[in-house]
């Protein structure tokens, strides 16, 4: 221990540290100021950025004794009380926060940057930000608010609202409500949840990727000072997963391990390196077994060996077969002039959201509560009640603010059961918090895919028929892996009508962490495989790929050969949009060597219209209650991880009201308070959470209408609800909102209304019919514009033009982050990102060597909202944050074909790769001269 | 600012403070041990008792400076789950009405019988004098020492 002095925002401490703490740790845990975020603990990544000295400094790698007499400023210190800092306003006006995590170190490095470099252009913005990592925002919105600090008269986008609505709010860019908070590092997001007297649990892990657990050993661990409980796999025996079909997973390895990384057992200690000690004298003996570790070794038959779980089938770790075929694929590949076949190869990547996973649990007189960064609260709920054999009653499950999910935190996890059932046994609240190594070995990400497309068209362009073989390598456990074995098959049967159109999945084991759900779900990489074949088509017969995806797209309101019921379809107004934008028809196949354009489409599920559990609530149920104060209660169980779906039900509800945004307020997620929604995945909340908002909104109108009515003595239909006034077009009635509340709650008190969405009953009666069904689809386009250096095979993004049909853009500033963000993370599957494994082990688990793109990597992206008034969506609304992702992938690759005629058909895509294609290309050229 | 090294709840604590802060803030502020209640400061209501070396004392008139080298306990560490016998005498009882005061009550009782197993009525009184309870509770209070002796000389 140490005697070390800081001024922390113009306030001296003295404290007492130990040599190892690191300036962050400090921050956070003893002084209290939780605004400074912990995203990797290894300087790569950024959120912790401080100002020391004036330097901006990562806090988690620097030593709080190294600061010693040091001024800092933290996030909470650079305005004063309730102010804001122009940048963190130009922040909070632009929408560059989304989940909020990165953002105050991405704060702290522009106001430095902004104060040393007052005429500062846009590159040397990218340049001083590439070392704070965002995953929502792709960058733009965040480099446009640091440029109009340094430049408040050069307004780089056109901000003026557009009005499309009476009272101004749906149609009209909003920043999430919660902005402030977050640009002020006030926020708290799980790991800054303090509760009082709480335990450290930390997890040994498995080393092994496939082995027998031959015994445990916790005594000496036991013994040391500090150690409350070591809870081991029979304690947990009950098994758990997202989906009822594949409860695969316990909470802690039972018996054998499935994967490095596997927990095998947690301790609840006294402080964190109390629980790191004990895990370290914790003794395993494991008996190895053969590992399985690629998709070909699963498929086949393993002989004597041990399969990785005994339930399956076959003698082979086949988890799940999906294969639906439609038309008849013979006669379509009769039928076709023109085929192209190949077969693709697909690294597995992960969603690498900015906030390591954290979770608080505590037990009282309630029974179970716990806070944690999760994205389905309720499928939580009920994975708790199982696994530890409780009553649904006796847990509650609080999402506070989440920073970043993407899918990966849509499962219920096993360090959220452990928790628990720690808490439990020691009396104790208990704490986990993840490094960023254990977030990679969590994963859930995107599964590392086969597979082998055919495609045909006849003379005229029109596709004919589609097959595809997919084969995708799951990890150790099941996750939503059914689903992504559907999706990847099912979501190519739009958005171009093809008759005949087949495919077959094979979803196998692997002694790797498990994959599951990743913004796209599912069908990401097969979209990137059709999307490459019809350029190749395209090619082969001479016709300008935009023209053949234009003569192919299916019209609206129609259904697909598999019964989807496609109601709005903006793809051609999207395709349209990007083509005179990028100059398409000027400019493709006309670029000089090295530089080409490149399109894609794609199309998405706009929420699952079958809840994951079978039954017959609301998939949402949203109540509004006002009272006295005039205020409007929304609450609902929906989760916002940044997306801005609790800003969307404000808007929502104070547009069908009538009234401004500042008279409502939003209580969410939280299962004790707020009414059962499925969560925040398979693009559902808009649709599905805001149309049970609006029908709450028009209910609580029906009651306030109906006691107006019987005071004023006119028929309730003649009163309209606008700029916060209850009136008659005649104005014998023009009462203020407060008003007419007062009237409604007269001799009642305060009213509570609900509402709820039901998705119809879709789609057709065969097994598999389900898969992918969603009330409504999304639809969009990319041209993407690349660069190619000749001498090495790299490849530079240069532009991005996209667009996307969203139905109805009821906050066009946030559907406009989401559809960034989504561009952002393609890019990062085409370029940069794979998980590499060695023997079982990964080997890039952190931000240094798996690498998301930073600002540097960002090139310029131009947004384009279409809107397509979906005739069920609310106010005609679909999704916009996952579908975007899906056609910028093969709008990268297919812009590499322009550019040096090599066809990608493995990603990520590889210089070497590249390489070696054009002089393969360039020798066949020279042996066609010579012959 | 000096350092002082403190053992409470059997635990090593380290602190930063004025020679002349009162154990009570230490508790609170410091080492966010916030169930010692503050309820006057000038040791007139008894809130903040905890026992040091055995005794129990107002923590907001012991200088911080004058604890070291002391055994202190506070409400937190009395038990690790609420077990200790005037924990569970209180609950049998049914004590607490707001529970403010709780605490201070049960850290004297407890102090008090450290001492002495079967304390006199007498004693009983003396010692409980030292803290206030508004809510009125010195009735069940009164009921809940005599079953924590009951089990403690069983």
């Amino acid at each position: 221990m140490r005697s070390i002095k800081l001024q922390v925002n113009n306030k001296q401490h003295e404290l007492l540290i130990d040599e190892h703490e690191t300036l962050a740790h400090v921050l956070r845990e003893k002084i209290g100021l939780t605004g400074t975020k912990i995203g990797c603990e290894q300087g790569s990544c950024g959120a912790c950025t401080v100002l020391v000295n004036n330097e901006p400094v990562l806090s988690c790698i620097t030593p709080a004794m190294r600061c010693d007499q040091a001024e800092v400023t933290t996030i909470e210190g650079v305005a004063g009380p309730g102010e804001l800092h122009l940048l963190q306003k130009k922040m909070v006006e632009k929408g560059a926060i989304q989940c909020g995590f990165c953002t105050p170190g991405m704060v702290m490095t522009s106001l430095d940057f902004v104060r040393k470099n007052p005429g500062a252009s846009v590159q040397e913005i990218r340049e001083a930000l590439s070392g704070n990592l965002c995953r929502c925002t792709g960058y733009k919105k965040i480099i446009e608010a640091v440029a109009e600090t340094i430049h408040p008269h050069n307004k780089s986008t056109d901000t003026e609202p557009r009005r499309s609505s009476v009272s101004g709010i749906v149609g009209v860019g909003h920043p999430y409500i919660e902005a402030t908070k977050k640009v002020q590092g006030i926020a708290e997001y799980a790991d800054d949840i303090r509760i009082k007297n709480v335990l450290h649990c930390k997890f040994l892990r498995s080393p092994l990727p496939h082995a027998v657990i031959e015994n445990i050993d916790t005594s000496r661990a036991l013994q040391l000072d500090g150690v409350k409980y070591i809870v081991t796999g029979s304690e947990l025996p009950e098994k758990f997963g997202v989906l009822p079909i594949s409860q695969d997973e316990t909470a802690l390895a039972i018996d054998k391990v499935r994967y490095i990384g596997e927990i095998v057992a947690a301790v609840a200690a006294e402080t964190e390196e109390i629980a790191v000690a004990a895990c370290r004298l914790i003794r395993v003996n494991y008996k190895a077994l053969r590992s399985f570790l690629e998709i070909d070794e699963s498929l086949h038959d393993i002989g004597t060996d041990e399969k990785i779980h005994s339930h399956t089938k076959f003698n082979n770790n086949i988890h799940k077969k999906a294969e639906l075929r439609f038309g008849d694929q013979q006669l379509g590949l009769s039928q076709a002039s023109f085929r192209s076949k190949m077969e693709f190869e697909f690294d597995g990547v992960t969603h690498a959201f900015t906030e390591p996973h954290a979770a608080t649990a505590y037990w009282d007189e309630n029974g179970l509560t716990i806070y944690t960064s999760t994205q389905v609260p309720h499928y939580l709920h009920r994975a708790l009640s199982k696994v530890l054999k409780i009553p649904l009653s006796k847990v509650r499950v609080i999402k506070p603010f989440v920073g970043g999910g993407f899918g990966g935190k849509s499962d219920p996890f096993p360090h959220e059961m452990i928790i628990s059932w720690l808490a439990m046994k020691t009396g104790r609240p208990v704490k986990v918090r993840f490094s960023r190594e254990e977030v990679f070995l969590s994963n859930h990400g995107r599964h590392p895919t086969k597979m082998i497309l055919e495609l045909g068209a006849d003379q005229d362009g029109y596709l004919k028929v589609l097959d595809a073989d997919i084969a995708i390598d799951g990890g150790a456990y099941g996750s939503f892996g059914v689903v992504t074995s559907y999706y990847n098959g099912v979501l190519l049967q739009a958005p171009y009508a093809i008759e005949n159109f087949g495919f077959r999945t094979f979803r196998v084991y692997t002694n790797k962490p498990q994959c599951g759900a990743m913004r796209g779900h599912g069908a990401v990489n097969s979209r990137f495989a059709t999307e490459s074949l019809i350029d190749d088509l395209a090619h082969q017969m001479k016709m300008d790929p935009c023209e053949m995806r234009l003569k192919n797209f299916m019209p609206s309101n129609t259904l697909t050969v598999g019964q989807y019921r496609i109601t709005s379809n903006g793809s051609r107004e999207s395709l349209l949009k990007v083509m005179e934008q990028s100059q398409w028809k000027n400019r493709y196949g006309k670029l000089p060597n090295g530089q080409g354009l490149g399109v894609g489409c794609g199309f998405f599920i706009s929420g699952s219209a079958l809840p994951i559990i079978r039954n017959e609530m609301p998939q949402s149920v949203v109540h509004c209650k006002i009272d006295f104060d005039g205020r409007v209660l929304i609450s609902s169980g929906a989760s916002d991880i940044g997306q801005g779906s609790d800003t969307m039900l404000a808007m929502i509800v104070a547009e069908v009201l009538g009234i401004t945004m500042d008279h409502v307020f939003v209580l969410a997620a939280d299962t004790l308070l707020t009414p059962v929604d499925l969560g925040s995945y398979s693009s559902r909340v808009t649709f599905m959470a805001g149309n049970a908002a609006m029908m709450a909104a028009e209910n609580l109108k029906k009651e306030i209408s109906k006691a107006v009515s019987i005071k004023e003595e006119v028929s309730p239909d003649k009163l309209n609800f606008s700029g916060g006034r209850v009136f008659t077009y005649d104005k014998k009635v023009n009462l203020t909102w407060k008003e007419a509340i007062d009237i409604a709650i007269a001799n009642r008190g305060a009213i509570t209304v609900s509402g709820k969405y039901i998705s119809p009953k879709l789609g057709g009666d065969f097994k598999g019919a389900g898969a992918g069904l969603s009330p409504s689809y999304s639809f969009g386009a990319v041209v993407a514009e690349v660069k190619v250096d000749i001498e090495t095979g790299l490849v530079k993004i240069l532009n991005i033009w996209g667009a996307h049909d969203c139905g109805k853009a009821i906050n066009p500033l946030a559907v406009e982050g989401q559809l960034e963000g989504s561009w952002h993370m393609g890019m990062g599957q085409a370029l940069s990102e794979q998980l590499r494994y060695y023997n079982g082990l990964l080997l890039n688990g952190n931000f240094l060597d798996y690498k998301i793109p930073t600002s540097l990597d960002t090139p310029p992206i131009h947004s384009n909202i279409i809107e397509t008034i979906d005739p069920e969506g609310p106010f005609g609304a679909k999704e916009c944050g996952e579908g975007a992702l899906h056609p910028v992938i093969p709008a990268i690759a297919n812009a590499v074909f322009d550019a040096v005629g090599v066809r990608i058909t493995k990603l990520p895509i590889s210089a070497e790769n590249i390489l070696k294609n054009m002089k393969s290309n360039s020798l066949s050229k020279t042996e066609v001269v010579s012959h | 600012m000096p350092g002082f090294s403190l053992n409470i709840n059997n635990k090593q604590y380290s602190v930063e403070a004025e020679a002349d802060m009162p154990l009570l803030w230490v508790l609170r502020d410091l080492l966010d041990l916030t169930g010692t209640k503050y309820g006057c400061g000038v040791a007139s209501c008894g809130a903040c008792t905890v026992i040091m070396d055995g005794d129990a004392v107002y923590s907001c008139q012991r200088p911080v400076g004058a604890c070291v080298n002391k055994k202190i306990i506070t409400i937190e560490g009395l038990s690790e789950d609420g077990s200790h016998p005037v924990q569970i005498a209180w609950q049998k009882a049914a004590v607490p009405q707001c529970g403010y005061c709780q605490p201070g009550q049960i850290m004297t009782v407890a102090a008090m019988l450290g001492k002495n197993k079967k304390p006199s009525a007498e004693t009983i009184s003396s010692a409980m004098s030292n803290n206030l309870c508004r809510c009125g509770t010195y009735h069940r209070i009164k009921e809940a020492i005599n079953i924590a002796i009951e089990e403690i000389n069983k």
